[in-house]
């Protein structure tokens, strides 16, 4: 399968590449764009184990880096007094964001396409809302002011610090999430999903517990947000509303289609492209949005499947 | 609770009117959904844009200081203009950013997220060009205060009054196009089954156009409503109000233009009810959850139409 | 009066038709018969330009039309009658005929409401019923409705899509008596049946498809005495 052979030297490449990368580069700052891209194309692998692999077209998926941040930050920082070390406070993050991933995922089950896009952005909005609003009557989550002061990742008595060390910690979890990405995508559950998502009808009829399914997916897309999340918290060391507006949802989910949907390295390519164009056009800062709008839209007519199309015909 | 009781009347005034504006810009969301099956994300903006056109429109004729500006036709002028500016770049959006995705068949996502980027695109165009600062309308150059009328201890002004009743108007002529002329049968003939209507002689893509041009333009419309009545409008104002009409399309039925109208009202008074009784900060989550309610356990809404089977790219 | 030449035509990388060749000529009536997915729909679209044929050519009154846009082939006086009758089940009676004449509404207005009567008067039914919604009306009047809507645009080629689907038999025997009437009055049919036996018993020709290419042709009554047919399609051994 020559398409396999020049995807799988295409990724040693890429692998190689991040391995070495910081010690190539020109500054500190430009870690820091590598270390967020590893962190975005985690979060968006998230994403595409729910749009792409499952069919499910979730729009406010921001809300679970939102809510992974942020409960981290409750558990790892002065606000409420609690700091628990990062390898316990991860699971439990990860547990919650998975939980939510399934209230969220649930009342969506009997929707189809763009129905379901509509609530999982009205359910993005209502985490942001909530979010910024929850300071009253009780303080949950600090308002507008955010959490700040959230300690960073302690691993086996070494606190990380410095963009090179993040980097490397963020590269580690993104290798992972690939491949436990391809591992899903391969399993019963992976197959599970594809059918569901070429033909919901026919799944079922064939046995596939859809509701079950698309229950996990939402779970395990959300959980690797909530990861993500976690990372952000730590790495940032403070946590606001503003980081989870809606055009995050929209950064995430075009990381996923200008990939390819499905792709895994299309997705981490997308990642790339998404985080590190607007820094190469710093100047043009007031234009990249429109610049990014006007591209989704040329994208979708001239390239819908993505810059690697998935190899299953469509 | 007693107080909140006591402003409540007037509070339904201001939903009744909340939700006139509401019902104009849902259906715009409606029309497209009807006819495409599309949502079109970037239907805020235009409502913006018509905002935007009334306020600039406004000021020109301020400062042209042509003495006696009058409601009667000053109003109209501004909505005249908006409507235009709205309705021509609906359909413009139409046919270059979406037409080439669903005559070739592309996946529901595809428009979805062209719409997107067509809404992240305009709302940038309107803040690089117009500032990212808020614009004021001078309405009370054009409403003096002291036009109102008490009905049953509530104040009313005439401000309100104007915007209801243009709103109500231009739904009703809407219904009157969709119901009764050649026209509007073609529009639900192809809303209905794209693929007969054709085969009837219909001009499709000209039926699609126009729709794009009317949804457009009474969200043209509803902006300059908007921008009389709370005389602040920024670049940002199409992506609240355009989920919130959306919701109110979608709680009335969407496709269903009557439903649309009903919805934006009902809407309108759901958040009055909340922000009286509720916490006001909380107004834009009651449309989400109410949005959400619908969708889990009325999708069809209101005035539940099942959603048209029939064949469709 | 129709005429189509090795047409070749599908859905995307799905090929349906295989170098179809057929021909409708002024006051016949032909049928396309064939089993399930023989390509008869996809024939009748091709023709009405909804199916971009790869190949071939498609003829009315000697010019070409298969690179026309529907409404244009339409205007030109062809009709049709669709599968499942896909009437407007939102649209009164009344709105769907009027639907139906919308390529005739320069016409002057006593021209359509004389076509509006002969439809009426052709089915009663329907103006009993002219002002309820298409979705409230019975299967059997449904087709009525569908085929008054065709009529509407005074067709010259009547395009009917297996017309006795979901059909009690008695209803069956009137649809076809209304078609053979209509041909009586100077309209050319071309219909597409599964239903073989009351298809043949109208037509003057048909055409035999299986498997997206023509298997058979001939004159009716010919046809009914090959014996292949019978076995296939009229289920007599």
């Amino acid at each position: 399968m020559p398409k396999m052979d020049r995807m799988l030297s295409l990724a040693i490449v890429l692998g190689a590449i991040a391995l070495v990368a910081p010690l190539v580069a020109p500054n500190d700052y430009v870690v820091g764009v590598l270390a967020r891209i590893c962190l975005y194309a985690t979060l968006a692998l998230g994403l595409n184990v729910v749009v792409g692999f499952a069919g499910l077209l979730d729009i406010g998926y921001v809300a679970f880096f939102g809510i992974g941040s942020y409960l981290y930050a409750f558990l790892a920082s002065p606000h409420f007094g609690l700091h628990l070390p990062f390898l316990l406070a991860l699971p439990i993050v990860v547990a919650g964001t998975a939980l939510f991933g399934v209230l969220i995922g649930a009342p969506t089950l009997r929707l189809g396409g763009d129905y379901l896009a509509i609530v999982t952005l009205g359910f993005g909005e209502i985490t942001y809302l909530l979010l910024l609003n929850l300071d009253r009557p009780v303080n949950i989550t600090n308002g507008p002011s955010g959490i700040i002061e959230i300690d960073p990742p302690g691993l086996l008595g070494h606190v990380v610090s410095g963009n090179t060390q993040y980097y490397y910690l963020f590269l580690t979890v993104l290798a992972a999430a690939l491949i436990a990405s391809r591992r899903l995508q391969h399993s019963r559950i992976g197959w599970a999903w594809q059918a569901i998502r070429e033909d919901e009808l026919a799944a079922r009829v064939m046995g596939v517990n859809t509701t079950v399914a698309k229950l996990q997916a939402f779970a395990i897309g959300a959980s690797f947000a909530g990861f993500a999340g976690a990372l952000l918290a730590s790495w940032q060391r403070s946590v606001f509303p503003e980081n989870f507006l809606f055009t995050e949802s929209i950064n995430v989910l075009a990381m996923v289609i200008i990939g390819g949907m499905g792709s895994l390295l299309g997705v981490v390519l997308g990642a790339i492209v998404i985080v590190a164009l607007p820094e190469l056009f710093r100047d043009l800062a007031a234009y990249r949005l429109l610049v990014f709008g006007f591209a989704l839209m040329v994208l979708m007519i001239f390239r819908p499947q993505g810059i690697l199309a998935p190899s299953r015909r469509r | 609770m007693l107080d909140a009781l006591g402003i409540l009347p007037q509070q339904l005034v201001f939903g009744l009117a909340l939700g006139c504006v509401y019902g104009l810009i849902a259906l715009g969301y409606t029309m497209v959904y009807g006819i495409l099956l599309m949502i079109n994300f970037a239907h805020g903006e235009l409502f913006t844009i018509g905002a935007y056109v009334g306020w600039g429109v406004l000021v020109w004729l301020i400062n042209a200081q042509l003495g006696g500006l009058h409601p009667l036709w000053v109003v109209p002028v501004l909505l005249l203009m908006a409507m235009t500016v709205s309705g021509v770049l609906g359909v413009t959006l139409e046919r270059f950013a979406y037409r080439p995705l669903y005559t070739r068949g592309a996946t529901r996502l595809g428009p979805l997220i062209s719409a997107v980027g067509a809404s992240i695109f305009l709302q940038n165009a309107i803040m690089l060009t117009q500032g990212a600062r808020m614009k004021v309308y001078m309405t009370n150059l054009l409403f003096p205060r002291n036009w109102y009328v008490h009905i049953a201890g509530v104040r009313i002004s005439a401000l309100v009054m104007v915007m209801i009743s243009v709103a109500l108007s231009l739904m009703w002529l809407l219904n009157l196009l969709v119901q009764r002329t050649t026209l509007g049968r073609c529009m639900r003939a192809v809303a209905e089954d794209r693929e007969v209507a054709a085969v009837m002689g219909v001009n499709v893509r000209q039926v699609i156009s126009l729709t794009f041009l009317l949804g457009s333009a009474l969200g043209g419309a509803a902006g300059v409503l908007v921008g009389l009545y709370y005389t602040q409008i920024d670049f940002f104002m199409g992506y609240s109000a355009g989920l919130k009409a959306f919701t109110a399309a979608v709680l009335g039925g969407i496709g269903n233009l009557r439903g649309a109208m009903l919805g934006g009202l009902v809407l309108g008074l759901i958040e009055s009810l909340a922000v009286t009784f509720l916490n006001p900060a909380y107004r834009d989550v009651v449309a989400f959850v109410v949005l959400i309610l619908v969708l889990v356990f009325r999708p069809t809404g209101l005035l539940g139409e099942s959603v048209p089977q029939s064949n469709k790219v | 009066m129709l005429r189509l030449v090795d047409v070749v035509a599908g859905y995307g990388p799905i090929g349906v038709l295989h170098q179809i060749s057929l021909e409708v000529k002024a006051s016949e009536i032909v049928c396309l018969l064939g089993g399930n997915a023989a390509g008869k729909s996809t024939t009748l679209k091709a023709i009405l330009g909804l199916v971009r044929p790869a190949t071939g050519s498609i003829e009315f009154d000697g010019q070409r039309i298969d690179r026309l846009p529907t409404e244009e082939i339409v205007r030109r006086g062809i009709a049709l009658v669709p599968e499942s009758r896909r009437i407007f089940a939102r649209m009164t009676v009344w709105e769907n005929l009027a639907m139906g004449g919308y390529t005739r509404r320069a016409n002057p207005m006593q021209e359509v409401t004389a076509d509006l009567e002969r439809v009426y008067t052709l089915f009663p039914r329907l103006r009993d019923r002219a002002h309820q919604h298409g979705g409230t009306l019975s299967g059997g009047e449904q087709q009525m409705l569908a085929i008054g809507r065709a009529l509407m645009a005074k067709p010259r080629l009547l395009l009917l899509d297996e017309p006795s689907m979901g059909l009690a038999p008695v209803l069956v025997e009137q649809v076809f008596e209304i078609i053979q009437t209509i041909n009586g009055q100077g309209t050319t049919v071309l219909v597409v049946e599964q239903n073989a036996a009351v298809a043949l018993s109208i037509a003057h020709r048909a055409y035999v498809l299986q498997g997206g290419r023509m298997a058979m042709q001939g004159s009716a009554a010919d046809l009914l005495k090959e014996d292949h047919v019978r076995r296939a399609y009229l289920g007599e051994d």
